[in-house]
C-alpha cells in the first residue's frame, strides 16, 4: 500500500468521524466509560487476588513427627516432602526452636517459671516442618499426602482458611468474567452504531467507490480507522483517569486505615498500570477494530 | 470486444428481465442500446458491471468470461470499465478536482500522478476553470462533463453510460452526447443505455434496441443485411 493510500484512509476515518461527531463522542464517552470500570474492576480484582494470596502464604501446614525419630530421618522425610510441586516453602523447626519459641510467647516477662524446664525441653521430640503451598486450594490433597507417610504423627493445618480464601478467589475470578464479558458486549454494540450510522452516511460515496474499482479494504479501511480511533480514544481517557484515581486511592486508604495495614496490601501502580494500559488499550483497538470491521461487512459488499 | 451470447436473467422474484440476449460490440464502437422502462437495459448495464450474475448464457469481455471471474478480481476489471449514471453519482461535499481525483485515490494512484492527470482530464471535458467548485454549484451538464471525467480517469477500455442525458434539457444533452463522440474519436469504446429516440436520430451511430428482455432490432445487422 502506497503511503499516500495509508493517509487517504487516515484522513477519511477522521473525516468520518467528524461528520458524526455526536455519534463518534457518544460512542468514545460510553467505551471510556466501560473501559473505565473494566480497569477499575480489574484494579479490583487484581488487588483481591494479591491480598489473599499474601495471607494465604501465612496459612501454613505444621507437620509433627513420631518422637522415635531422630533429627536426620525427620530431615530426611523433609527432603522428600519439599520435591512436591505443590510446595511453595517449607521450615524445618528444631524442638529447642519450638521450645524457644513456646517461652518468648507465652513465659514473657515471667522467664524465671521456665527455668524449671531448663535441663528438660518439654517439647523434645516435637521437631516440625512448617509448609506452605503455591495455592491453597490443593491443601487437602497434600494434607492427605503427608498423613500417609511412615513416621508422621499429626498434621495441623485449617480447612476453613483454605476454603474461605479459595472461595473468595474463585467467586472474584468468576464475577470478574462476567462483568467483562458484559462490558463488552456493550462496548461492541456501541462501536456497530456509530460504524452502522456513518455507513449509512456514506452510502453513496461507498456505492461509487465499489463501481469504479475500489477493492473492499480500500472501501473499508476508512471505517476501521474510525472504530479504531474510537476505541483507541476510548481507551487513553480511562487509562489517564484511572492512574490517578489508583494512585490517590492506595495513599488514601492506607492513610485511613493504617490499622489494617497489614491486611492490606496493594499492588503498586508501577506494577499494575502497564498491564493495565496493556490490557485497556488491546481492549479499546480491539472493540473498536472488529467491531467496525464486522459491521461494515455486513453494509458493504462487493 | 464484448461478447453477450444467450444472456437470460430472471429474478428472484420470477421477473424475467432478460430473453435471450446475443449481442457483439467490437472494440471502439460507440452503440446505444435503447428501449423503453423495464426492457431489460439496465439489467444489461448491472450485468456487464457484474453487479448481478446472469441466469444463463455467457457475457465475454475483452475474453474475459464474467461468470467465471473470481469475486477478488471484481475490483480489478470494473477499473477497465467507466461508469456514468443518469444522476451523476458526484460527492457533494468534494470539489471538481477533488471528484474526478476520487477515483484515482481509490485505486491507489500517486498522489503525483493525480495532480498530472486530473487537470489534464478538466481540460478534456472543458472544466478546467471549474475546478474548485461544488458540484452543487454547476449546471446539470457540467456535473455531468464531471461524472465523465471521473469516469474516463483510471483510462478505461470502455466507458458505459445509464440515461447520461437523462437529467439534462436537450443542448445540454447534445453537448454531452458530442463530449462522448469525441471520448469515442479517441479510442475507447461508449456503450450508451437510453430511451431518447431524438438523440439517437441526431447521433447516427449503431443502435440496439431492447423489448421485453429482447433485442428487437440491431442497426448494424440491418445496415449488413442491407448490403
Amino acid at each position: 500500500m502506497r503511503i499516500s493510500t495509508f493517509f487517504y484512509c487516515l484522513k477519511q476515518g477522521v473525516k468520518n468521524i467528524c461528520r458524526n461527531i455526536w455519534f463518534s463522542l457518544a460512542s468514545v464517552a460510553t467505551i471510556s466509560a466501560c473501559i473505565f470500570l473494566f480497569c477499575l474492576f480489574f484494579s479490583i480484582v487484581a488487588n483481591v487476588q494479591y491480598m489473599v494470596h499474601n495471607v494465604e502464604s501465612t496459612v501454613g501446614i505444621t507437620v509433627l513427627f513420631d518422637e522415635s525419630l531422630t533429627e536426620d530421618q525427620i530431615k530426611g522425610i523433609g527432603t522428600e516432602i519439599a520435591s512436591r510441586p505443590e510446595i511453595r516453602s517449607m521450615k524445618f523447626v528444631s524442638a529447642q526452636e519450638a521450645w524457644d519459641s513456646f517461652k518468648k510467647q507465652y513465659f514473657e516477662g515471667m522467664e524465671e517459671l521456665a527455668d524449671g524446664f531448663e535441663q528438660d525441653n518439654p517439647l523434645a521430640g516435637s521437631s516440625s516442618y512448617e509448609i506452605y503451598l503455591n495455592d491453597l486450594s490443593e491443601q487437602p490433597q497434600v494434607v492427605e499426602y503427608l498423613q500417609g507417610i511412615e513416621g508422621v504423627r499429626q498434621v495441623n493445618y485449617s480447612n476453613t482458611a483454605a476454603a474461605g480464601l479459595t472461595s473468595v478467589n474463585k467467586m472474584v475470578g468468576l464475577l470478574s468474567l462476567v462483568i467483562i464479558g458484559v462490558l463488552l458486549a456493550v462496548s461492541v454494540f456501541l462501536i456497530n452504531n456509530t460504524i452502522s450510522v456513518a455507513a449509512a452516511f456514506r452510502k453513496q460515496e461507498s456505492q461509487i467507490m465499489r463501481l469504479i474499482g475500489a477493492t473492499n479494504f480500500m472501501i473499508r479501511a476508512p471505517f476501521i480507522v474510525e472504530g479504531v480511533m474510537i476505541g483507541m480514544a476510548g481507551a487513553v481517557i480511562p487509562l489517564v483517569a484511572m492512574f490517578f484515581l489508583y494512585t490517590k486511592s492506595v495513599v488514601y486508604l492506607m492513610d485511613r486505615f493504617r490499622i489494617l495495614s497489614n491486611m492490606f496490601y496493594f499492588i503498586p501502580v508501577k506494577e499494575i498500570y502497564p498491564i493495565m494500559i496493556v490490557v485497556a488499550l488491546v481492549l479499546g483497538v480491539g472493540i473498536g477494530f472488529f467491531g467496525s470491521f464486522f459491521t461494515i461487512r455486513k453494509y458493504l459488499r462487493v | 470486444m464484448i461478447e453477450i451470447q444467450n444472456v437470460c436473467k430472471t429474478y428472484e422474484n420470477g421477473t424475467r428481465a432478460l430473453r435471450n440476449v446475443n449481442i457483439e460490440i467490437e472494440d471502439g464502437e460507440f452503440v446505444f442500446i435503447m428501449g423503453r422502462s423495464g426492457s431489460g437495459k439496465t439489467t444489461l448495464f448491472k450485468l456487464l458491471m457484474k453487479e448481478a450474475e446472469l441466469t444463463s448464457g455467457k457475457i465475454l469481455v475483452n475474453d474475459m468470461d464474467l461468470q467465471k471471474m473470481p469475486r477478488r478480481y471484481v475490483p480489478k476489471y470494473r477499473r477497465k470499465l467507466g461508469v456514468v449514471f443518469q444522476d451523476f453519482r458526484l460527492l457533494r461535499d468534494r470539489n471538481v478536482f477533488e471528484n474526478v481525483a476520487f477515483a484515482q485515490r481509490v485505486v491507489g494512484a500517486s498522489t503525483r500522478s493525480i495532480r498530472q492527470s486530473v487537470p489534464e482530464m478538466l481540460k478534456l471535458v472543458g472544466l478546467s476553470s471549474k475546478y474548485k467548485s461544488l458540484p452543487q454549484q454547476l449546471s446539470g451538464g457540467e456535473q455531468q462533463r464531471v461524472a465523465i471525467a471521473r469516469a474516463l480517469i483510471n483510462r478505461p477500455e470502455v466507458l458505459l453510460a445509464d440515461e447520461p442525458t437523462g437529467n439534462l434539457d436537450h443542448e445540454n444533452a447534445i453537448e454531452i452526447m458530442k463530449l462522448l463522440e469525441q471520448i469515442n474519436r479517441l479510442g475507447t469504446t461508449v456503450v450508451v443505455i437510453t430511451h431518447s429516440q431524438e438523440i439517437v436520430s441526431k447521433m447516427g451511430k449503431r443502435v440496439i434496441k431492447l423489448e421485453k428482455g429482447q433485442v428487437v432490432s440491431d442497426s448494424r445487422a440491418e445496415e449488413q443485411a442491407d448490403s
